[in-house]
This record gives C-alpha cells, sequence and structure tokens, in this order.
C-alpha cells in the first residue's frame, strides 16, 4: 500500500509529523433551513469547500463526517459514507466521529492528525447536524444524551439545567451577575447581525436578555444557543504543498483535546472545565504561544455562563474576571480580543455537529482577511474551542497564516 | 431515557443506586464513589471496590430551577435540581422537593424516596431518590 511506504520513508526520516494546513472552507446559512434535509446542507457546503480548495473530487482521500446525534434528529446514522456519497467522493473511506457538541472539533483533529501522519494528503471533515425535524422536547432529549443518560438525563436535568448549575455556583462565588452573562448574548447577536451565515442577524438589548423566558433559572431562553440547522466543511493538505491549491493557507499550529467525568457532578469544580484548561496547556505548550498572542478565537458559548468560563479557562481571564470584562466590552469586535465573531453558537446558530468546524471556517476567514464587515484587524493567530457536554470533551485548535 | 415498558432491565438493574443509595468505596484508599464504579480514580485497577450505602445527608452545593423539562418530565415542571454534596464525600445531583422552605446553596437536605416518572398512562412508576431540606 502506497501509503504505508509514505509512512515508513517518513520514519526513516525522522519526520513523525508534517505540518497542516486548511486549503478550503464551505459552510451554510445556519438557522431554520425548512426547505432542506441533511444531506442537501452537507452537500452545499461541501460542494463550496472543495471549490475553494480548487481541488477536484478525485483528489480527496478520506473524509471525516461529524453529527452529534443524527440518529436522534433525523434516523440517519452513518453520514460520513452519506456525505461522502452525496459529495460524488467515490469509494473513499469516510468515517463519522461522534463526540456530542465537540463532535466538529474531534473530527477536525482526525483530520489533522490523518494529514500529519503521512497517512492521508488531502482530507475532508464535514459536519452537520438537523435539528428542526424534532419537537423542542425530542430535541432537549436527544442533546440530553451529551451529558450522563443514567444519572442526569434520567432524572430530568436537560443540558441548560446542568449549566445553570455551574451558572449558579460561579455567580455564589465570584459574584457573577445575569447582567454579566446577558451581555455574552447581546455581544454575540452584534457579531451575528455583522454574519451572512448566521442564524440571528439582529441586536438584543441586556433586558431583552434578563426578560426572556426562563428555562433553567438562571438562564433564560437568550441566554442559551437556538436549535438549527446547518453544515460546515474544510479541506486539509499538507502545508509543504498547500500552495499549489491555495495561495492564503491557514496552518493548523496545534490541535489538542482533553476529556473529564460525563457526569458534572463528579468533576473537581462546577466553577471551571478542567478539560478546556487542560487542553488549552497543551496548545499553548506545543506552539510556544500565550494566551496573549491570540488576535481573534471562537469559543463554546453554548450557554452564557460558558463563554465565561471559556474566557477563565483558556487563560485569557483570571478565574473570576472574565464576566466584568465582557460586560465592560473588552472582548468586542476589535477590542482587547475579539471573540466569536462570527456570533458564536448563540449568534451565529448551533447545529451541533456543525460547529466545531464553523469555529475553523470563521478563523480561517479572519486570518485570510475575508471576514468582511466583521474582519478583525490584524488578525495573526487564532483560537479555537469546542466543548462537548457539560466539559467532558474540549477540543482547542490555534491556527496562523502560514508565512 | 429508562424506558421501563421497553427495557424493564435497565431501570431493574439500578434499584439498589436508585432506591437506596448504594454506591461504591474502595478497600486500598477508602474513597466513596456515588453513583458507583468499578476502577477506583486514585487506585486504578490495582485495588477492590466494596459496596457502600450512603446515609443521604449531606448539603445544596449548587441548584437550579427547571422551567423546560425533557420529554418525560412534562407532567411535573418546574422543578428543582441540587448538586448535592454528601456527607461521605461524593456529589450527586438529584431532585429537591418542596418543602415551603426555600432551597439555598449551604442548605442541608437528607434522602426521600419519591416517584420518578410515569411511563406513559399504563406504563410503570418510576421511582427514585429525591432529597428534601431538614
Amino acid at each position: 500500500m502506497q501509503y504505508t511506504l509514505k509512512i515508513e520513508e517518513e520514519l526513516k526520516k525522522g519526520n513523525f509529523m508534517r505540518d497542516v494546513a486548511i486549503i478550503g472552507i464551505g459552510l451554510t446559512r445556519f438557522g431554520e433551513r425548512w426547505e432542506h434535509g441533511m444531506r442537501e446542507l452537507m452537500a452545499e457546503a461541501g460542494i463550496k469547500a472543495i471549490t475553494d480548495a480548487n481541488i477536484g473530487s478525485k483528489d480527496v482521500e478520506m473524509i471525516y463526517g461529524s453529527t452529534m446525534a443524527s440518529g436522534r434528529f433525523v434516523g440517519q446514522e452513518h453520514m460520513a459514507a452519506l456525505l461522502s456519497d452525496q459529495l460524488g467522493l467515490k469509494n473513499i473511506p469516510a468515517v463519522r466521529i461522534e463526540n456530542a457538541c465537540a463532535s466538529g472539533g474531534s473530527a477536525l483533529r482526525q483530520g489533522y492528525m490523518a494529514v500529519a501522519s503521512g497517512m492521508h494528503d488531502i482530507v475532508v471533515v464535514g459536519g452537520a447536524e438537523k435539528m428542526t425535524d424534532v419537537t423542542t422536547s425530542e430535541a432537549t432529549t436527544a442533546l440530553g444524551g451529551a451529558g450522563d443518560q443514567e444519572w442526569e438525563l434520567s432524572q430530568g436535568i436537560t443540558f441548560p439545567g446542568l449549566y445553570a448549575l455551574m451558572a449558579k455556583r460561579h455567580m455564589f462565588e465570584y459574584g457573577t451577575t445575569e447582567e454579566q452573562m446577558a451581555s455574552v448574548a447581546v455581544k454575540n447577536h452584534d457579531n451575528a447581525a455583522k454574519n451572512e451565515y448566521a442564524q440571528f442577524r439582529k441586536h438584543i438589548t441586556i433586558s431583552d436578555v434578563l426578560n426572556s423566558k426562563m428555562v433553567a433559572d438562571p438562564l433564560k431562553i437568550f441566554d442559551c444557543s437556538p436549535i438549527s440547522d446547518g453544515a460546515a466543511v474544510v479541506v486539509l493538505a499538507p502545508l509543504e504543498t498547500a500552495r499549489k491549491y491555495n495561495d492564503t493557507p491557514i496552518k493548523i499550529a496545534a490541535s489538542t483535546q482533553a476529556s473529564d467525568t460525563l457526569g458534572l457532578a463528579e468533576r473537581d469544580s462546577l466553577t471551571e472545565i478542567k478539560a478546556t484548561k487542560i487542553a488549552a496547556a497543551h496548545a499553548y505548550k506545543t506552539t510556544g504561544l500565550s494566551p496573549k498572542d491570540i488576535n481573534v478565537v471562537e469559543v463554546h458559548d453554548c450557554f452564557t455562563i460558558a463563554e465565561i468560563l471559556a474566557m477563565e479557562d483558556l487563560g485569557f481571564y483570571e478565574k473570576g474576571k472574565a464576566a466584568k470584562a465582557i460586560f465592560d466590552g473588552e472582548t468586542r469586535l476589535n477590542s482587547k480580543l475579539s471573540v466569536n465573531t462570527s456570533g458564536g453558537l448563540k449568534g451565529c446558530g448551533h447545529p451541533v455537529g456543525a460547529t466545531g468546524i464553523k469555529q475553523a471556517v470563521e478563523i480561517t476567514l479572519q486570518l485570510r482577511g475575508e471576514a468582511k464587515d466583521r474582519q478583525v484587524s490584524n488578525a495573526e493567530i487564532g483560537m479555537t474551542h469546542n466543548v462537548g457536554g457539560s466539559g467532558a470533551t474540549a477540543v482547542v485548535h490555534i491556527m496562523k497564516r502560514a508565512n | 431515557m429508562i424506558n421501563m415498558e421497553k427495557a424493564p432491565a435497565s431501570a431493574w438493574r439500578k434499584f439498589d443506586a436508585r432506591y437506596n443509595m448504594v454506591g461504591t468505596v474502595c478497600i486500598t484508599c477508602n474513597t466513596s464513589y456515588f453513583p458507583s464504579r468499578i476502577v477506583c480514580k486514585n487506585c486504578g485497577r490495582n485495588t477492590k471496590m466494596g459496596e457502600k450505602r450512603f446515609k443521604g445527608t449531606g448539603e445544596i452545593f449548587s441548584l437550579t430551577k427547571i422551567h423546560v423539562p425533557a420529554e418525560a418530565f412534562k407532567e411535573s415542571a418546574p422543578y428543582v435540581i441540587g448538586v448535592i454534596k454528601l456527607d461521605e464525600g461524593p456529589m450527586v445531583e438529584g431532585h429537591i422537593v418542596e418543602s415551603g422552605k426555600e432551597p439555598i446553596i449551604g442548605g442541608k437536605v437528607k434522602q426521600v424516596f419519591r416517584r420518578m416518572y410515569t411511563d406513559g398512562e399504563e406504563g410503570l412508576i418510576s421511582y427514585h431518590f429525591k432529597f428534601e431540606l431538614i
């Protein structure tokens, strides 16, 4: 087999890893896409990504697909083969990665490893979720499977409920307020208003959030990311040949991941996501970078409290300090650090399996200088942060323009 | 979700844990676990685990009132969920039942035995431990 020989050659040279670049991106508009099913969404994003990468479909060697719960949402498992099928990528190996809400980030990491190892050259990584074909209550139950089914979902503890438990403890320990949490949603809606792919392109106010319907105290409906349809696809290639396809390849400088207990109550702390801290520490260590080097970051704001936890656990703020900083505007577009320029999960939408890949698409746009109205000036180094469940998985990527 | 009509065994095999709060304890480092674990977090597999019945007393570490429930809990919403720090060490999530008193972080609770939900109109009734303010 050709790829086996390739690995042996690399091993002989002592090169165990190759640099990997994103050479193509594709995204659908996120939202209530009544007219389209999962396969149409996947094809729409996939065609855009392959066209953007300037490759032929015969160049693709492997495909990773990510959905969290397509079996629950549309009764369809086996989505990676379906994605390959719908994109006309004939007979190549296709594997679905399911890692709850971190499915997309986890699939990206698998694609990264396949290219970095030398096993494959061109790899497509695509995520999708079609969530609006079921009722809100059915969707709530399906998403609950990301937590501990036997001890959380079985007691009626919903996903907003788990993050509400974290929020209440954060409020108790650090004095975090509902207004500060609301300011995360306000900022992310402001960014989403500038994003043509976003589900909610409208501005909201803090009082809109505070007066919205209670979901799980203290989280209101405007503290929660929505139920969305959408797909996102990236094309990966070895950095050394990436310029053959693309003038501005974006290098994946770090791809790191960590896990923790599935059940929230069994963690060391309710006010931090330890898996995020570990994945971030590894990402900083492997790149020699520190939080102050990052210009733009997409964090996993499935709930407003989650963005506050992320800003602390990724090392941008000390524990207990992020909520006030966000409220004071330090993480707005083109301020101290631009956070969730896409609108985040809250404003752009959260088709679960697509989210981690959409984050990489947004950072690629920013680093290419193609983010239009929401372009971060001097975006040199970007980061994505994708969380599964209430924190049992965290995936971090650091990306930079390849010079 | 446990569906007792379709999969009664999945509910039955949890009876000890859900009715009587039976977890495990490591015989080497004496760490208690609820829910039970087969492998000790500290000692790995180089130890043995024994059964342990928890007293069910502890204090509220965090709490929330769930207004938008999962499918099977439509009838009981809104309901209060707490993370309870048990006196033996572990933290566990559970319902905090109505008692006329306002549950707050730090409030002392004890375990009570209650109905969790009914599996449809003709389905079996599922029971579970819950917590009540002392």
